[in-house]
């Protein structure tokens, strides 16, 4: 089944005078368990597609069926809702809140989640799930304390922390070496492989998208290309 | 549970710049403080000037027995005697805006002589020792007449300043003798001095004494009493200064057999007093003091709906407008200071509200694409704001507390508690955090998730 099912996605922002095409009709889907790579020059609209993609904005026409569920006409308490259960983020900077102890960041988004979990349970969660991003030692640090692969980490467990069955990333290595890079794309992959979490990624860099098995091309609002790597490992 | 978490997120946030938190909420301390303080050193005023006011009868309330009628003709107020000192207890006792009655008999103006002197007071009253109480009238010198006085009809008396300058000039009068009537008093004790009363009319010339012996000894206005003075006239044994309670006269003649009684019968007359004065609990009790006399006095006095009532209760209405407009005006002069105090609070928690909501513009942001709804940001910036005010508003009270404890050491003004003030300021305190951090909120809760995200 398909977890993403997007119908000639248009998407058109009007600037004053100037209307400014964005997205001009992407049809697209994603099953359960992908792991792809969103690549493209900047301009392309991959940004645009991402938001989209993460019910941040909604497209000028067309339909987007995420896990079944028509969202483009969901109101924006709905939409806020699917972004708590259905998705988490990671942001190329990270964004965690400053002054903010690695265990608070991650039980945020449980503040926003519509069940009521005890703080204990909650505290429970967050640990688990830092625990499963390698932090288990790191729980009690701030931001400032901790380093950039360490930083990507914890929003990584943040973005996790509701169990969506879909992870989208922004840039999630563009500010990190090579070491650590690799060391978020393999925490990556075990998620992809191990708990079945359908994972995009958008990136500059070839070789991030290399690691993914299906990368998708955009160039000028459109899927240039859509191809399986044969070189990434399955 | 979800409250609970709103406002740990909003106590972490705040925590995050406890500096600037600290600062912000020094306009409510010092709002706060100033409203706590000014409220309890105007209370302390406003109390003292009460008291003041208060001593000039401003909760004082007068009974006086109704009008009779006789073929259509009114004989006008205090024409019948309905008022007895039973009623006096009695209002004591049931009515609980009260705080204070005493009977009042009223002698007409005789001349007071002492030696070689005589004055003629403009006020010769019987009461019992709670006068004083009621009319507020402390004892210059010597000391009052008690209870036991006024069941004995004793020959004692307290005399105002007036009268000791008459009579006695400049001598103790305490313990001397005066001679009202032909009835000697001794002199227990002389008032304070209490000036003219609003009318012109000197409070000082006055002579208070049991209203038993005014009313037996020296009125006379009972049957008994009556009959024995005419009797006393009759014989020279028997000098004015001899007469006894009544009923000790009685030997005089021979009792009236049963069927003499049958054959005439007297009414049995009760013992009345000219008028009743009561003293409220506050002057704002007044009001509640009369309907309770007048309903336990219906009953007392087996007055019907339909009837007219037998008796007057007056009170110091123009005196209780002068304390009621005092007293509104000073709290309506310090609610102003207090608004405009807090409302400088309010403004510097607004306007570091919006500083913190442009600066946490993409906190926000991730929030929203974690999931958070426009209306979770409002909640929780609403909450940092009413949590500044309220830690505002708790250090305030102290602040205020302190300060109106440090006047009343050093200034020795009079200062009040007031609890009132104290719940006053943490619900201002509240509300300005409502009020004033709305804006910031709601600005916060519309802004774009995708802008706020990117937001540098």
């Amino acid at each position: 089944m398909n977890l993403i099912d997007l119908r000639d996605i248009r998407k058109t922002f009007y600037l004053g005078e100037v209307v400014l095409p964005v997205l001009k009709g992407i049809t697209l889907t994603i099953a359960k368990g992908e792991m792809v790579a969103l690549t493209g020059a900047s301009g392309s609209g991959k940004s645009t597609l991402m938001n989209t993609l993460g019910c941040l904005d909604r497209p000028t026409s067309g339909a987007y069926l995420l896990d079944g569920e028509e969202v483009t006409r969901l109101s924006n308490d709905a939409r806020a809702q699917m972004r708590n259960h259905k998705m988490g983020f990671v942001f190329q900077n990270f964004n965690l809140l400053p002054r903010t102890k690695a265990q608070a960041q991650v039980m945020m988004p449980l503040l926003y989640a519509g069940s009521h979990i005890s703080q204990k349970e909650a505290r429970q969660r967050a640990t688990a799930m830092l625990a499963r991003v390698g932090l288990a030692d790191r729980m009690d640090h701030q931001p400032s304390q901790l380093s950039g692969g360490q930083q990507q980490r914890v929003a990584l467990a943040r973005a996790l922390i509701n169990h969506p069955p879909l992870l989208l990333a922004d840039e999630p290595t563009g500010n990190l070496d090579s070491q650590t890079t690799r060391e978020v794309l393999a925490l990556f992959k075990q998620l992809n492989e191990q708990d079945g979490i359908t994972i995009l990624i958008v990136t500059h860099d070839p070789k991030v998208a290399a690691t993914c098995r299906r990368v998708i091309r955009m160039a000028d609002g459109l899927i240039e290309a859509d191809e399986l790597t044969p070189g990434g490992p399955s | 549970m979800k409250a609970l978490l709103i406002l740990l997120a909003s106590l972490t946030a705040l925590r995050r710049n406890v500096m600037r938190s600290a600062l912000t909420t020094l306009g409510i301390v010092i709002g706060v403080g100033a409203v706590i303080a000014m409220m309890e050193i105007g209370n302390g005023s406003s109390a003292a000037i009460q008291k003041t006011i208060a001593s000039m009868g401003a909760n004082t309330l007068m009974i006086f027995p109704g009008a009779a009628a006789s073929g259509g003709i009114s004989f006008g107020a205090g024409s019948t005697m309905t008022l007895t000192p039973e009623d006096s207890a009695a209002i004591l006792r049931e009515c609980p805006s009260v705080r204070a009655t005493a009977p009042v008999v009223r002698s007409r103006n005789a001349p007071l002589i002492c030696g070689n002197k005589n004055w003629v007071p403009n006020e010769i009253n019987g009461t019992t020792p709670d006068f004083l109480d009621v009319r507020d009238w402390g004892v210059a010198e010597g000391a009052a007449f008690d209870e036991r006085d006024v069941r004995n009809a004793s020959r004692v008396c307290l005399i105002g300043q007036t009268v000791v300058r008459e009579l006695f000039q400049g001598q103790s009068p305490v313990g001397q003798e005066l001679r009202l009537q032909n009835v000697a008093l001794r002199v227990v004790g002389v008032l304070e001095k209490k000036g003219a009363n609003m009318m012109g009319r000197d409070q000082d010339d006055i002579l208070i004494a049991p209203w038993t012996t005014i009313k037996f000894r020296v009125s006379g206005t009972t049957t008994a009493n009556t009959a024995t003075a005419a009797a006393a006239t009759g014989t020279t044994t028997t000098t004015p200064r001899g007469q006894l309670y009544p009923g000790s006269a009685q030997g005089l003649y021979a009792s009236r057999s049963a069927i003499q009684a049958k054959n005439s019968p007297m009414p049995v007359r009760m013992i009345t007093v000219d008028q009743i004065i009561v003293s409220a609990t506050s002057a704002a009790e007044t009001q509640g003091a009369t309907s309770e006399i007048t309903s336990l006095l219906h009953e007392r006095h087996h007055i019907a709906e339909a009837e007219v009532d037998d008796f007057n209760v007056r009170d110091m209405a123009e005196i209780t407008k002068a304390l009621t407009s005092t007293t509104v005006m000073m709290t309506n002069l310090l609610l102003v200071v207090a608004m405009i105090s807090l409302l400088v609070g309010g403004v510097g928690i607004m306007n570091i509200m919006l500083v913190s909501v442009t600066e946490r513009t993409r906190e926000i942001g991730l929030r929203m694409a974690v999931g958070a709804r426009g209306r979770d940001i409002l909640r929780q910036f609403l909450t940092e704001a009413v949590m500044l005010c309220l830690a505002g508003g708790a250090m305030g009270i102290a602040l205020g507390r302190t300060t109106s404890y440090l006047v009343t050491t050093i200034l020795h003004w009079p200062t009040l508690p007031s609890l009132g003030a104290i719940i006053a300021s943490v619900l201002v305190s509240a509300s300005v955090g409502i009020i004033f951090g709305f804006y910031p909120a709601w600005k916060a809760s519309r802004l774009d998730p995708i802008e706020a995200l990117r937001y540098e």
